[in-house]
């Protein structure tokens, strides 16, 4: 299986996801060699299993957000052109620029959304803040119940499982590989400490750095490697109802406790809603987090909570039949910032995880910043806060 | 504490008796507005001669009968319970009652349902499963069509084409995809072919009388591979095909015909299964002497552990009963446990001459056009699953249904799910890559049947607490 990767590679990707064929195609776009190699196959883990968000709605002023708006300004400029490199039906990634409207249903909900939306403005967010009636004016079908409510224009959706086909053929038409089906258990260091090879089951890949884009499992790998790192997975849950008639839901519609959910510490089930539809007509509810390992059993009452919420939301999906539940692993870190950058403690050894709920969103910057720190170019975004060795990373982790 | 049968065809509803029998109180939720499964079915109240197990299920105080009752998910609880979800009422209808069943002991006994391999034309009205058109003609005395032709593989064709016969239908023909040969090595590859199964024995004479009676035609090692149409189906194509279901050319001949009836064996239903957390094994549930799967206090018998039809269902379900009451610390009559594990040894033997005798050959593959549907639900063509293959690089169960939508429709891939994974290994196999990497993703619904939303959003009743128990 490995015969083509038995060449030297520059650089060998850990992780099929999003994450890893965004890295893989911004770094063969600087000229190097990559190979990529999943335990499974390509974009079968959390990539699998999200909505496909493009947000800046949700984010707070800051690095994450500094991030969100260059990938969300990156996305359809990359989509273009792998649609100009291998024709439109290989990188139709079903991009959808159809806007965010985030609700709020009380009086103290609707003070922190006007709040949020004001500071996001001031950083350069398109956020209107809508007037009376003006929700329901975007969406018919919602509650009579809201209290504020801004449209996001810039928000975003995508199908990641095509978006993560269409980065990783373009990494194969330049040479590189993608090898499927294969775990990679761990690293080869050289003189200095210097990485040398991926160890995968099937032999080593021999290469100058490696890239651990691994998702919720990048804290084994990191480990494997010999440079413990805290990303852990944060499970989250999905339905999906049956096709509806067009522009039943029009935008992506959140609850305004979607923005205390994410950057929330608690292990408990938390949910906040997230009602939009997809382009096979499809209603997906989102979406719950829970902090239980890898536990993946079915516990049915997070779904009535999601199904709950998204009622109060839109009052005319209750006769909506649920066709199906999905879920997945975000990887979080315990500051729920990203990790990308080299590690210091292992040179050679890279990191591109910890997006949690929005690497599907942040994956071409992150591409993009891996490849310019790994090549020495300017680096379009601070990379400071997205460093690898910051103690909330390795505080408690042995060295 | 209490034994909970989900399913009540043949295996559930021997698993309940046998289980209230044992001492055991239990709790048979089937989906069904009577009790019988698709082997037993019959229009409302019907008369036909029913066996004596329909009586004792009736008449026995132990057992609670829900008909009408969905189980669309479940999940295990503290203290070993398993706790079903459970929705009665008319199917679809809004307002269903909602209920969780917490069971100590589980029987699962939800069976199977037909497969069909795709063929162009196959999506047109007019072309049926062999078990819709059975229900059809047993529940609602209505015959598909006219003129019909019956196709697929497997004994089963043999009952469907008498049902269709039943209710004055022509049959133009029953055809046998394998070959005498590949059937008789199945039959005759075990000690116990069908002559020491006299009572099947006798059952092909009849079925063999009653085709001659009605001179309908019976084709070994021929296909029905197109349906022609343009709103409803009004002639097939069929050819002969060699040991691999590989169209011999030269032999397609044209039928007028106006109903199809296709059947190429059975999928188990296995959604409580996986959902119960239990391992399989060729796509069966796994299953010890007593029927117990790989979770302690949970059972599977039926056509869920292998396809053998009702003989082999009942002695299965009498086992699993007996065992759950047992698990419950009551104490069945061994003799008749002993007698009933006598019988499944002895109709596994038919189970597995009848797996080799009518096997499903990869030959079908060819018999799909370029743009014959696989997916009938997000209407996802052969071309396109090729696609998501070749251009897309699909290596894996999840990621082919997200590249091509196959699969995600209504039918979540029950339909489908197994044709597609053998198209999309067959497509791997020609550019030398191995078949899919998570084939079990395909089977995988954690919610076993549709809820409408604001159901799902309800609190439910604890069934204990309504019963005041």
């Amino acid at each position: 299986m490995l015969s083509p990767g038995s060449t030297h590679a520059d650089v060998v990707v850990v992780g099929a996801g999003v994450i890893g064929a965004a890295c893989a195609e911004a770094l063969s776009g600087r000229g190097l060699r990559v190979t990529v190699v999943d335990r499974g196959a390509p974009a079968s883990g959390t990539t699998a299993c999200g909505e496909g968000n493009v947000l800046v709605s949700d984010k707070a002023v800051g690095p994450e957000l500094t991030l969100a708006q260059a990938s969300r300004r990156l996305w359809p400029e990359l989509l273009d052109r792998l649609r100009e490199e291998a024709g439109p039906s290989l990188a139709d990634a079903e991009w959808d620029e159809k806007g965010g409207l985030v609700v709020a249903t009380s009086g103290a909900a609707a003070r922190a959304l006007t709040g949020f939306a004001a500071g996001q403005r001031a950083a350069g967010i398109d956020a209107r803040e809508l007037p009376e009636g003006g929700a329901a004016e975007l969406e018919p079908l919602l509650t009579p119940k809201v209290t504020a409510a801004v449209h996001y224009p810039e928000d975003a959706q995508l199908q990641p499982v095509l978006a993560t086909a269409a980065l990783l053929a373009a990494v194969t038409r330049r040479g590189g590989c993608v090898v499927s089906g294969t775990p990679a258990l761990g690293v080869e260091s050289g003189r200095g400490g210097r990485v040398t090879a991926v160890t995968t089951r099937d032999g080593a890949l021999p290469c100058g750095a490696v890239v651990n884009a691994c998702g919720p499992w990048a804290g084994h790998f990191a480990a494997a490697a010999g440079a413990p790192l805290t990303v852990l997975p944060r499970r989250g849950m999905v339905l999906v109802t049956g096709p509806l008639p067009e522009a039943t839901v029009r935008h992506k519609v959140y609850d305004a406790d979607y923005v205390g959910a994410v950057a929330g510490d608690d292990a408990d089930l938390m949910t906040s809603t997230v009602v939009e539809s997809t382009r096979s007509g499809t209603v997906l509810i989102g979406s719950s987090r829970q902090r239980i390992g890898f536990e993946d059993s079915l516990q049915v009452h997070v779904l009535r909570t999601l199904a709950a919420k998204a009622v109060a939301l839109f009052p005319a999906l209750g006769r909506v039949p649920v066709m199906r539940a999905y879920g997945g692993f975000r990887p979080y870190t315990p500051d729920h910032l990203p990790v990308i950058g080299e590690d210091p403690r292992c040179p050679g050894l890279w990191h591109a995880t910890g997006h949690e709920g929005a690497g599907i969103g942040l994956a071409p910057a992150t591409g993009r910043l891996l490849a310019e720190l790994m090549v020495g170019l300017p680096p379009h975004v601070d990379p400071w806060s997205f460093r690898a060795d910051r103690p909330a990373l390795t505080k408690g982790q042995a060295q | 504490m209490k034994v909970v049968v989900v399913g009540a065809g043949p295996a559930g509803m021997h698993a309940a008796v046998a289980a209230a029998r044992g001492g055991a109180r239990v709790v048979l939720v089937d989906s069904a507005p009577q009790a019988g499964g698709q082997y037993y079915r019959r229009p409302p109240g019907g008369t036909a001669a029913l066996p004596h197990v329909f009586e004792e299920l009736r008449r026995q105080p132990r057992i609670e009968h829900l008909p009408d009752a969905t189980v669309w998910a479940m999940e295990a609880v503290p203290g070993g319970l398993h706790r079903l979800h459970v929705q009665q009422g008319p199917a679809d209808a809004p307002g269903r009652r909602s209920m969780t069943i917490e069971a100590a002991a589980l029987v699962l006994a939800t069976g199977a349902y037909d497969r069909v391999v795709p063929f162009p034309g196959w999506d047109l009205p007019g072309v049926y499963t062999a078990g819709a058109a059975q229900a059809l003609a047993k529940s609602q005395r209505v015959a598909v069509g006219r003129r019909v032709l019956v196709c697929g593989t497997g004994p089963f064709l043999l009952p469907v084409a008498r049902s269709l016969l039943a209710v004055g239908a022509e049959v133009a023909g029953v055809l046998e995809a394998n070959a005498p040969a590949t059937c008789l090595r199945g039959w005759l590859r075990r000690p116990a072919h069908p002559w020491h199964h006299r009572a099947k024995a006798a059952e092909l004479a009849g079925y063999a009388a009653l085709l001659a009676r009605h001179r309908v035609p019976y084709r070994p090692r021929t296909a029905v591979i197109a349906a022609h149409g343009t709103d409803h189906v009004e002639a097939v194509t069929t050819a002969r095909l060699d040991p691999d279901w590989n169209p011999v050319p030269g032999s397609e001949r044209r039928f007028a015909v106006d109903a199809v009836c296709v059947g190429h064996g059975f999928t188990p239903q296995l959604e409580p299964v996986i959902a119960a957390g239990c391992r399989t094994r060729g796509g069966f549930a796994e299953v010890d002497d007593r029927q117990a799967t790989s979770v302690p206090g949970v059972f599977a018998a039926g056509e869920l552990t292998g396809i053998g039809g009702a003989d082999l269902s009942a002695a299965e379900g009498t086992v699993a009963g007996c065992a759950a009451a047992r698990h419950l610390g009551h104490a069945p009559d061994p003799a008749r446990e002993a007698a009933a594990r006598r019988r499944v040894r002895h109709w596994r033997d038919f189970a597995a001459a009848l797996a080799a005798a009518h096997p499903v050959r990869p030959g079908w593959q060819t018999w799909a056009a370029d743009d014959t549907l696989v997916c009938r639900c997000e209407e996802v063509t052969v071309r396109e699953l090729r696609d998501a293959v070749e251009h897309h690089r699909a290596r894996g169960a999840r990621s082919l249904k997200l590249l091509c939508r196959v699969g995600l429709g209504p039918c979540q891939g029950r339909i489908c799910g197994r044709n597609a994974t053998e198209l999309a290994d067959a497509f791997l196999r020609e550019r030398g890559a191995p078949p899919l990497l998570d084939p079990d993703a395909a089977a995988k619904r954690p919610l076993a049947a549709p809820v409408r939303l604001a159901d799902l959003a309800t609190p439910p009743t604890a069934y204990e607490a309504q019963e005041g128990t």
